[in-house]
């Protein structure tokens, strides 16, 4: 019998990141000491080669490889390039901040790059247990950087709370996936979507596996009410673990639902959308109204995200090739928003302080005009006021409830999103309405400069002009499914 | 198209590319350079709107000086311009009223004049968008857009309750106008995946659909115009604002609500209208008689202006639920009417706030003794908001009261009342500022209007007077899109 080599080349990229790391694993461990921006140079590369190898190796049909247990199609392509982008520009905002809380060394660069790669083969999976691996690979990377201010009593918290939950949440994951093994007697994705399709199925068994699935999913989407991590997490954890947490690992989600309920679960589609719809309103609710009563702006964005979360599913409910589209949109565009956000938050924090109260954002506009119309941008965003990029994002995915019938959903989610602007706005009163209660100045690195600004007018430009990103997203998922 | 120019896109745009380069002057170092730019900018915005006036065909009924353009491909969205004899009225008066914003603004806004005039060029560019947008998704993203200066302008530069006030317009605005986004997207659906205005005024609809979109729509609108009972962020939002914004919010934003209502909810859901238009003519008239009585008893300069102003956009909104020609026509000349006469009340009165630091009729008496070019001034704009003939006020509220004769006397009845109740509340708050012994040493102190600020009045009441006494260039314009509506109405779309 001769051993018959698996097509390598669609996992490329995820092979050059690993050996990656290992080389900044290495180089830190020579250098570290004297020159740690060896280390984040070289995670900037790693990340740059990424983007190339995976431009490269791009073909437009569906390649399986590693016997079905790999899948490289345009939608984890696109996903996967908008992780990179991602995450480089996480990178860089976190420098200063990380520098100055002795966190920048090559710990920091490689956790960060193997959760990189965690989300590249969760987005590639087409095997329940390749898509396990990938998501463990994220999460333990991601308790791990929560934990690496060891000093901090919260930061130690956050992450002990996280790893407990997120535990509980895999053990969930995992015994849906194995309901579902039970039922079909197959973890190869194309495989359970033959077998369910074939009807031959016990509807009851593979109904409890799904619901478990989802709980977990929802876990680590941070819907509610599988949220309650999200808070504890963002206001103990140092900042620019958050916004890492907060941004590229929600492509990594779409990707896992996108996997798992369209293209495992997808003839199931009446029961998920049900669960979907409760999990989406009550994400909405929670997410809004709890963000109401924050002072610290990063719990405030923690129930934002809870709140984005939900508004995202609407486009999964809608369960056709605009919905999908329009949730991946809305995932762009709420990445766009939370990178820029986190960055200012980064900004405005120097050495021994930390802008973490929502007061920190006073009079911004006294003390950087600049800065506080990039913020204002991004809240209006976030709110969902046009001419920023926000109003495309709850259009298209209100439009896919609306064509799935929901109507009330629909009404229920404007009325939410109205509660909503008024918490964004609270932050624009404090910057323009209030005096600043420092005049500590606002001196960050210039490409950090040029970096959230891009980030800022982006919010604007896309708000222009938002059909090449619409159209990029509508083309990842026509070509996958 | 003038010269080939797109005249629509350039009274966008224009305004707004000027205000970002108002903003770019900076800090208040450059303030001069500010105030001068900005006025460079909202006449420029003006020149270049005249030709749409000039070249406007009034026998056309379609759109005129269109402009199409894809722009969203993926929900068929269109950049899709273009004006009628409802749009290029109102357009004309917000290029009209930015200049003078800006004038009025020139001394008394010493602290970050550049975003403060940069804000009023932008939102000038935005309102335009507003009037002409014939795409759903275009319309509803200007009309959100022009919350952003408002609430910045009320909430930066106003008065000590600022935050409050300015917090409560926008979300009242949104709540309105979320529904009506929900209701664009339902019949997006419904159209088989059109945005365009127009289509949806030829789309039939059955009645419970179109009694929803109604709904949606009403809120929006109602909430904009405003009409009772929704009117309770206008007073408060009047209050705190600084005189300039004050006067874009009655003479200009309200006037958004009046236009949503003839270019949305009348032509697109005509059936629904029909069913409702009786409670619409309650709502009302309920704003003119029992507001105009609000009216009598406030205490606070603004805070009357801004009770008189609910009262006379009832007119507006009972015009249009009339159903016939003189009820739009004279809906619309009340609006732009409005338009001038409540913004120069509001300057009148920001006149005296700059000087006296008072809104409170108290704290005044006597005034004509001190400040008579400012007095007499304000004694035509005080009778012109009192409705006396000859000044433009008469004009709008005669028409609608004979629309409303033709419909049934005791609407008309009703909303006659306003004779009485406008001109006691105006006129008894002229009386009790302006006339009189000198009340108290402050007022002793006063000094009649400089150069700048009779300029400002001056050109307000030639447009006064001028529409008072002939209303005919304003009528002319609309009355083939006025026909046309009301052909369009008639017809059930059942």
């Amino acid at each position: 019998m001769n051993f018959v080599p698996p097509d390598f080349s669609p996992a490329y990229p995820e092979i050059f990141l690993l050996v990656m790391v290992c080389v900044v694993l290495l180089a830190d461990l020579a250098w570290g000491e004297k020159k740690p921006y060896v280390a984040y140079v070289l995670a900037q590369f790693a990340l740059l080669g990424c983007v190339l190898i995976t431009f490269a190796t791009s073909v437009p049909e569906v390649v399986h490889t590693f016997s079905g247990m790999f899948v490289d199609d345009a939608m984890a392509d696109i996903l996967k390039m908008l992780v990179y982008v991602t995450v480089s520009t996480v990178l860089v905002y976190s420098r200063t901040y990380i520098a100055a809380r002795g966190m920048f060394s090559g710990e920091f660069f490689s956790l960060a790059l193997f959760a990189t790669l965690g989300m590249m083969v969760m987005i590639s999976a087409s095997h329940f247990l390749t898509l396990y691996l990938g998501l463990e690979l994220l999460s333990l990377s991601q308790y791990a950087m929560v934990a690496l201010r060891r000093d901090s009593v919260m930061a130690t918290e956050a992450a002990i709370k996280f790893f407990v939950l997120g535990a509980l949440a895999s053990g969930f994951l995992l015994y849906g996936m194995s309901m579902v093994y039970g039922a079909t007697g197959t973890l190869d994705i194309t495989h359970v979507t033959e077998a369910i399709q074939g009807g031959t199925i016990n509807h009851a068994v593979l109904v409890v596996g799904l619901v478990f699935i989802v709980a977990g999913i929802s876990f680590k989407l941070s819907a509610a009410p599988f949220h309650m991590w999200a808070p504890d997490v963002y206001q103990g954890a140092p900042t620019a673990v958050v916004l890492f947490i907060g941004s590229a690992p929600k492509f990594a989600a779409f990707g896992f639902v996108m996997r798992l309920l369209v293209e495992g679960m997808g003839a199931m589609v009446a029961d998920w959308q049900g669960m979907l719809i409760i999990l989406a309103v009550m994400s909405m609710m929670i997410g809004n109204l709890a963000a109401i009563a924050q002072t610290n702006i990063k719990r405030m964005l923690a129930y934002s995200t809870i709140s984005h979360m939900g508004f995202m599913l609407l486009g999964i409910i809608g369960a056709d090739e605009n919905g999908y589209s329009s949730s991946m949109f809305y995932i762009l565009v709420y990445v766009l928003m939370t990178l820029g956000t986190f960055g200012m938050i980064m900004l405005l924090s120097r050495e021994g302080f930390e802008a973490e109260k929502l007061d920190d954002f006073k009079g911004l506009n006294r003390r950087n005009p600049w800065y506080a119309f990039i913020t204002l941008l991004l809240m209006f965003s976030m709110a969902g006021i046009p001419p920023t990029v926000g109003i495309y994002a709850k259009l298209s995915v209100l439009q896919a409830v609306l064509s799935a019938g929901y109507v009330w959903l629909a009404v229920v989610a404007v009325l939410f999103s109205l509660i909503g602007a008024f918490y964004y706005l609270r932050i624009v009163k404090l910057m323009y309405f209030d005096e600043p209660e420092t005049d500590a100045p606002i001196l960050p690195q210039s490409d950090i400069k040029l970096l959230i600004s891009a980030n800022g007018l982006a919010v604007l430009a896309f708000g222009l002009f938002p059909q090449s990103l619409m159209a990029l997203c509508a083309y990842a998922i026509q070509q996958s499914i | 198209m003038l010269f080939g120019l797109p005249l629509l896109s350039l009274v966008i745009w224009l305004p707004i590319f000027a205000g970002i380069g108002v903003l770019a002057t900076g800090g208040d170092r450059n303030a001069p350079l500010a105030r001068w730019l900005a006025l460079t900018g909202s006449i420029a915005g003006f020149l270049i709107a005249i030709p749409l006036y000039t070249r406007f065909d009034p026998l056309m009924s379609a759109m005129q000086f269109v402009e199409y353009s894809p722009w969203i491909e993926r929900f068929n969205i269109h950049y899709h311009l273009g004006v009628d004899g409802f749009a290029m009225p109102l357009i004309l008066l917000n290029c009209f009223t930015t200049p003078l914003v800006v004038i009025a603004g020139w001394q008394v806004i010493s602290k970050r004049v550049s975003q403060y005039m940069g804000a009023f060029l932008v939102m000038s560019g935005i309102v335009n968008g507003v009037f002409s947008s014939l795409d759903a998704i275009l319309f509803y993203v200007f009309w959100e857009a022009s919350l952003i200066p408002m609430f910045l302008i009320i909430g930066v530069w106003g008065g000590p309750n600022r935050v409050y006030a300015a917090i409560k317009f926008f979300l009242y605005t949104l709540l309105g106008s979320l529904l009506m986004l929900v209701a664009f997207v339902y019949l997006y659906m419904i159209s088989g995946g059109s945005f365009s205005i127009l289509d949806y005024h030829k789309l039939p609809l059955p009645l419970t659909p179109q009694i929803l979109i109604f709904i949606a729509f009403l809120l929006a609108f109602a909430v904009k115009v405003p009409m009772w009972p929704v009117h309770t962020w206008l007073p408060d939002a009047h209050v705190e604002a600084p005189t300039g914004g004050s006067v874009v919010l009655a003479a200009i934003l309200l006037k958004l609500g009046g236009y949503g209502f003839l270019r949305f909810s009348l032509p697109i859901v005509p059936d629904a209208s029909q069913y409702f238009s009786g409670m619409m003519i309650a709502l009302s008239l309920i704003a003119v008689v029992y507001i105009g009585l609000v009216a009598l008893v406030q205490a606070d300069m603004k805070k009357l202006i801004a009770y008189s102003s609910v009262a006379h956009m009832g007119f507006v909104t009972l015009g249009f639920f009339l159903f016939n020609a003189y009820g739009l026509e004279g809906a619309m000349v009340q609006m732009v009417s409005h338009g001038f006469i409540s913004g120069a009340m509001f300057l009148c009165v920001g006149v005296l706030y700059d000087r006296l630091h008072s809104r409170q009729i108290a704290d005044y008496g006597g005034v004509a003794n001190k400040m008579p070019v400012f007095a007499a001034f304000f004694m035509l704009f005080a009778m012109a908001n009192a409705g006396l003939p000859g000044t433009s006020g008469f004009v709008g509220e005669f028409i609608v009261i004979m629309a409303a004769v033709e419909v049934n006397f005791w609407y008309a009845f009703l909303a006659a009342t306003t004779l009485i109740t406008g001109a006691s509340y105006t006129l008894w708050m002229y009386k009790r500022v302006v006339f009189g012994a000198v009340a108290n040493p402050a007022v002793e102190e006063l000094k009649d209007i400089n150069g700048r600020e009779i300029l400002i009045l001056a050109v307000l009441a030639a447009a006064v007077l001028g529409m008072g006494l002939y209303p005919s260039p304003l009528t002319e314009v609309m009355h083939t899109t006025v026909d046309d509506l009301l052909a369009h109405i008639a017809r059930s779309k059942l």
